[in-house]
Formats: structure tokens, C-alpha cells, sequence
């Protein structure tokens, strides 16, 4: 697959902050998804060349971190966390609300590509318990009214 | 009166602007190390202050330091871990966003100290706008020239690079980050060789929290024997960030010095449990630290007086639950985020955490028998201490230790829950 001059130039600039060029792979990956949505079989064989190292090394380290994309995922993707802060500020209904206003089970995405639903293990942000992420952004702490709004207002 | 350390860079507005900070001794103490001090004079500074590693070892930061090979024969490496996965914790998050300066400033000293000329951030890949933050104030101390070559005229070169992370909690264990770093799938290494010999890049090198190198500006700063005597337990280090969460009026970021009691952070601080209600339980230091029972609140939150009780400071991350907590539930949370987030490297931690979380699932949906609890029991001793990373252990300690307190309320919700076919059977 051709890789488009202006994602080669931004390969480089990473491989530049680096002692040795298979440190940037995180950085290679995540310009790449950044780039084309997800990282396909494509990708992953393109990203392989660049970096000398095989295709199966590239699969094996997209599919171990959560933040990598096999597929497409929608144009909001949203990460409700499930863990024990959010658990106990009663995230679980608030997840079920969720479902059903957006009518995407966990880990599917909306069929018109607007949302994508996941959730997600403690995003860091337990004082605003429950929460959510949407894309970069963080909202809480949620409830039933305040969630509504926002996915609302998407 | 407490001190507020760091909580003062924190409530500053804009301290994430370069020149805020310097109006508030921002850089001044990295230049006066520079100039006045020799890289081991800070490192027996740090050792003297018993600034402790608040990633969740405490570890002394100096003497960690002081493991670093003088021989010059490799370059030295500084790496702070920004990955703050532990659930309950959230303060290195803050720092990076309200006042990543000081962060900087710390690992200038730090880097100084152990004579590395190249440092690497690890954030958290979910931590996109904290990451923007950051390498703003990269590029900010660059254009400045307080990063790059001659920082402040000294002589002394230094870069930063910050490294976003994928998602996977095992990268903030030391090893793991340092794969993950170099491009890897984050499976921890066997120890020894330490990271101090053998680190990044086969290099020797330090790992240090967010946190523990925010506290350096400060320690130098005040002194080591200023910090040290900020709590009665001098051999703690002085204050530090909790991070309480859960059913608290207030929860937050809490700094206090480490002899502060549990009783005193959650009820004078965090303002007490919500809705007037009672406290049940709480996990004192991030989700795989022990769970304590309301009776055990009067225990002070040092490294030191927390192991003693049987539990741990950890990440400071303090989770308070109140009297209608449901045990089974909580403890079904906690299994289900080891098990998720083992990296399926080592066989007792990676099926063991997936039995646990499976069979305490079943019972959280009232399908539980009485025996599980002992099997979870059986299953939990042979997953501590058999693993590579500590990983297994976390795994194993909440299970252990909610049932050990709380085996009523697992047995009361295995009885109650009962299916109509399992009474038959
Ligand atoms: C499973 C696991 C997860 C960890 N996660 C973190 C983390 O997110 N942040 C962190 O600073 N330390 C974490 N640690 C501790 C690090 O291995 C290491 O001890 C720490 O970064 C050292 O810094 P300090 O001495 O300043 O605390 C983790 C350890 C384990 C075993
Ligand atoms: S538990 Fe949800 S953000 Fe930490």
C-alpha cells in the first residue's frame, strides 16, 4: 500500500526523537491510525517495511494494546469506565441508558458510523465517578439528565 | 495548617504557562542545583529528605539513584512513568495538565543527579489532552533553552521526549514500560538485572512516578530536613497526593503529610461519607491494595504504618465505600480489571485472574455456592508470589483480603441468591 508523503514525513519525525529506530513504533502506529481511521492488514505490513521488522511483530503489538483499531470505529467513540469508582457512583445504569439511546451493544458501532460504545477499565479520572470518554475529552460526573445532553448534543 | 507542595502549583491559574510558573520559583531551584550542587550532593539531598517513590513501591528515590553505575560506560537513561493506571488513582493526571513545568523541573534535577542527558515520559495513551499539555511545556522549555543543549548556561545537556502509551495497565510496571518504550508488547522482564543496570535500550536506568520527580523542585528547595519533618513518621518522606474517590462528599486530591490517619483524611478532608451514611470499607492505596474494614481507619497513611495493618499506601489512590456496598459486587469489579489486564505472560496470573473474576461473577448473579469462597481462596495463594511482576499479587490481594473481612456478606448473598434448581440439586 502507498503511504501518503505527508504520514512518511510524520514516521520520520518520530523516528528522529528516538536512540534506536524500533522505539517509535507506538508513535508509528498511532500516526497511522490517527491517519487512516484504523490499522488494517495493510497498514500493519506497510508500517512492518518501514521499521524492518516483520508483519506478525506489528500484529502482535497492535492487538495487545487497547487503543489500536483493527476496524473502523464510529466518529464518536465512547468509553464508558466500569471500574470500581465509577462502579460505585452507580455507572452501570447510566451504561444501560446509554445503550439504548444509542441501540449499539458493547464494542459495535452505530451503523450510520456516528458512535462507537466500549467500556472501558479506570480512565484515570475516579473524582469525576461516573464517567465517561468521548474521543479526547473526558465528562463527569454523570447522571441520567447530564448524560442525555451529551450524547445529545453530539 | 498543612503545607501545600505541589497542591499550590495545582491551584494556580495557568501554571501550565511557562511564565506562570517561573513567577512562582519556577526554575529557579534547577538552576541553583546547577550551579551550586554536585550531582551527588543531590542525590544524598533526595536520600536525606526520604522522599519515597509514589508510583506504589516506596522505594527511597535516592537510594534508588544511588544504584545507577558510575563508571560512565553506557549512557544513563531517566524515564518518568506517567501511566497512572491504578484505578482509584488520578493526581500524576492533574499535575501533567495544571502544572507539567514542575514536572519538568523535577526530571531536569532528577536527570542531573544520575547524569543522563536524555529523558523519556511514558503518559498513559488515553491521556490525550494531558498529553497536549505536556508537550506544549516541552516545547515551551525548548524554546526557552531550558531543554536541549547548555541548559541555563550550564554546561549540562538535557532532552525530553514524551512517549504516548497504547492502553494496557502492566505498561506502568517498570519493565513493561521500558518493552513498551522500545517498541514492544508490554510483558514484564525478569529482575534481576534491575533497570538500574539494565534498563532502556540495555542502559542503565531510572524509573521514577509523576509525582516523586514533582516533589524534587520542592525538596531542594525547602531542605531534607524540612520535608522529612513534615510528618511525625520521618522515615516516610513528608506529604503527598491522595486521591480519594468513591462515597465521599468531597471527593479529590488531597496533599497531607503521610501520618495523616485514614479517619482524618476521609472525615475532616474528604468530607465524609455521602448522604450521612455509614462507612464500611475502604481500599487504601489504588485497587490491589487490601481492603480495610471500617474499624481499621485510625491506621496513619504512611508506607510503613499501612504495611504493618496488612495493606499498602500504594499509588494513594483511596477508595471509600459506604454501608451499602455490595462486597460481592466490588470485589466482581476488581477481578474483572486484573483479569482484563493481565498480560497473560505468566500462567498463574493469567488463568488464575480469569477463574477468579469467572467465579466470582457467578456468584455476584446468584449463582454462587459456598465452597467458591474457598476456592478463591486456594486460587488467590497460588497466584501471589509465583508471577514474574507484581501483577499476580495485585490480583490476589483484593480477593483475599475481602473475603477474610467481609465473609459474612459473601455467604449472607450466596444464601439469599440461591437459584430454586441449585436448592434441588
Ligand atoms: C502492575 C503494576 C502497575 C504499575 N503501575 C504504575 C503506574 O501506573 N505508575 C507508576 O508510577 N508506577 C506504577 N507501578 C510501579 C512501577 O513499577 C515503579 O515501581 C515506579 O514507577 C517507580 O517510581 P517511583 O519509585 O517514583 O514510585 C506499577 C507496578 C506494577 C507491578
Ligand atoms: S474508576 Fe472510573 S475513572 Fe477511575
Amino acid at each position: 500500500m502507498e503511504i501518503p508523503e505527508e504520514l512518511k514525513k510524520k514516521w520520520d519525525e518520530a523516528v528522529a526523537r528516538y536512540e534506536e529506530k524500533r522505539a517509535a513504533l507506538l508513535p508509528v502506529l498511532r500516526l497511522s491510525q490517527d491517519h487512516f481511521g484504523y490499522i488494517s492488514a495493510e497498514v500493519e505490513e506497510a508500517v512492518a517495511h518501514y521499521m524492518g521488522t516483520t508483519p506478525v511483530h506489528i500484529r502482535e503489538v497492535v492487538t495487545f494494546y487497547e487503543l489500536f483499531h483493527t476496524k473502523p470505529v464510529g466518529k464518536n467513540n465512547i468509553q464508558f469506565c466500569h471500574t470500581l469508582a465509577c462502579n460505585l457512583n452507580g455507572c452501570e445504569p447510566l451504561i444501560k441508558q446509554l445503550k439504548e439511546k444509542i441501540g449499539i451493544k458493547e464494542g459495535e458501532t452505530s451503523s450510520d458510523g456516528k458512535y462507537s460504545f466500549s467500556r472501558a477499565e479506570c480512565l484515570g479520572a475516579c473524582e469525576m465517578a461516573p464517567m465517561m470518554k468521548i474521543n479526547k475529552d473526558i465528562y463527569g460526573p454523570l447522571d441520567k439528565d447530564k448524560l442525555n445532553e451529551i450524547i445529545e448534543n453530539l | 495548617m498543612t503545607e501545600k507542595l505541589i497542591t499550590k502549583y495545582l491551584e494556580l491559574t495557568d501554571a501550565n504557562k511557562i511564565d506562570v510558573f517561573e513567577s512562582k520559583d519556577g526554575y529557579s531551584r534547577i538552576q541553583k542545583v546547577l550551579k551550586e550542587l554536585k550531582p551527588e550532593e543531590v542525590v544524598d539531598e533526595v536520600k536525606k529528605s526520604n522522599l519515597r517513590g509514589l508510583g506504589g513501591a516506596g522505594f527511597s528515590t535516592g537510594m534508588k539513584w544511588s544504584f545507577i553505575p558510575k563508571d560512565g560506560k553506557k549512557p544513563v537513561y531517566l524515564v518518568c512513568n506517567c501511566d497512572e493506571a491504578e484505578p482509584g488513582t488520578f493526581k500524576d493526571r492533574h499535575i501533567v495538565t495544571s502544572t507539567p513545568h514542575l514536572l519538568l523541573e523535577g526530571m531536569m534535577i532528577a536527570a542531573f543527579a544520575v547524569n543522563a542527558h536524555k529523558a523519556y515520559i511514558f503518559i498513559r495513551g488515553e491521556y490525550e489532552r494531558p498529553y497536549e499539555r505536556l508537550a506544549k511545556a516541552v516545547e515551551e522549555a525548548y524554546a526557552k533553552g531550558y531543554l536541549g543543549k547548555n541548559i541555563f548556561g550550564s554546561g549540562y545537556d538535557l532532552d525530553i521526549v514524551v512517549h504516548q502509551g497504547a492502553g494496557a495497565y502492566i505498561c506502568g510496571e517498570e519493565s513493561a514500560l521500558l518493552e513498551a518504550l522500545e517498541g514492544k508488547k508490554g510483558w514484564p522482564r525478569l529482575k534481576p538485572p534491575f533497570p538500574a543496570v539494565v534498563g532502556l535500550f540495555g542502559c542503565p536506568t531510572v524509573i521514577n512516578n509523576v509525582e516523586t520527580l514533582s516533589y524534587l523542585p520542592l525538596v531542594m528547595q525547602g531542605g531534607a530536613d524540612w520535608f522529612s519533618k513534615l510528618a511525625g513518621e520521618e522515615k516516610s518522606g513528608g506529604t503527598r497526593l491522595f486521591c480519594v474517590s468513591g462515597h465521599v462528599n468531597k471527593p479529590g486530591i488531597y496533599e497531607l503529610p503521610v501520618d495523616t490517619t485514614l479517619r482524618s483524611l476521609i472525615y475532616d478532608h474528604a468530607g465524609g461519607i455521602r448522604g450521612g451514611k455509614q462507612l464500611k470499607a475502604v481500599v487504601p492505596g489504588g485497587i490491589s491494595a487490601p481492603i480495610l474494614s471500617a474499624e481499621e481507619i485510625d491506621v496513619k497513611m504512611d508506607f510503613d504504618s499501612l504495611r504493618a495493618a496488612g495493606t499498602m499506601a500504594g499509588s494513594g489512590g483511596v477508595m471509600v465505600m459506604d454501608e451499602d456496598t455490595n462486597m460481592v459486587e466490588a470485589l466482581m469489579v476488581a477481578s474483572r480489571f486484573f483479569a482484563h489486564e493481565s498480560c497473560g505472560q505468566c500462567s498463574p496470573c493469567r488463568e488464575g485472574s480469569a477463574w477468579l473474576y469467572k467465579i466470582v461473577k457467578r456468584i455476584n448473579e446468584g449463582e454462587g455456592r459456598v465452597e467458591d469462597l474457598d476456592s478463591m481462596l486456594s486460587i488467590a495463594g497460588n497466584i501471589s508470589g509465583t508471577t514474574i511482576c507484581a501483577l499476580g499479587d495485585a490480583a490476589a490481594m483484593p480477593v483475599t483480603s475481602y473475603i477474610k473481612k467481609f465473609r459474612s456478606d459473601f455467604e449472607d448473598y450466596i444464601s439469599d441468591c440461591h437459584l430454586p434448581v441449585e436448592t434441588q440439586s
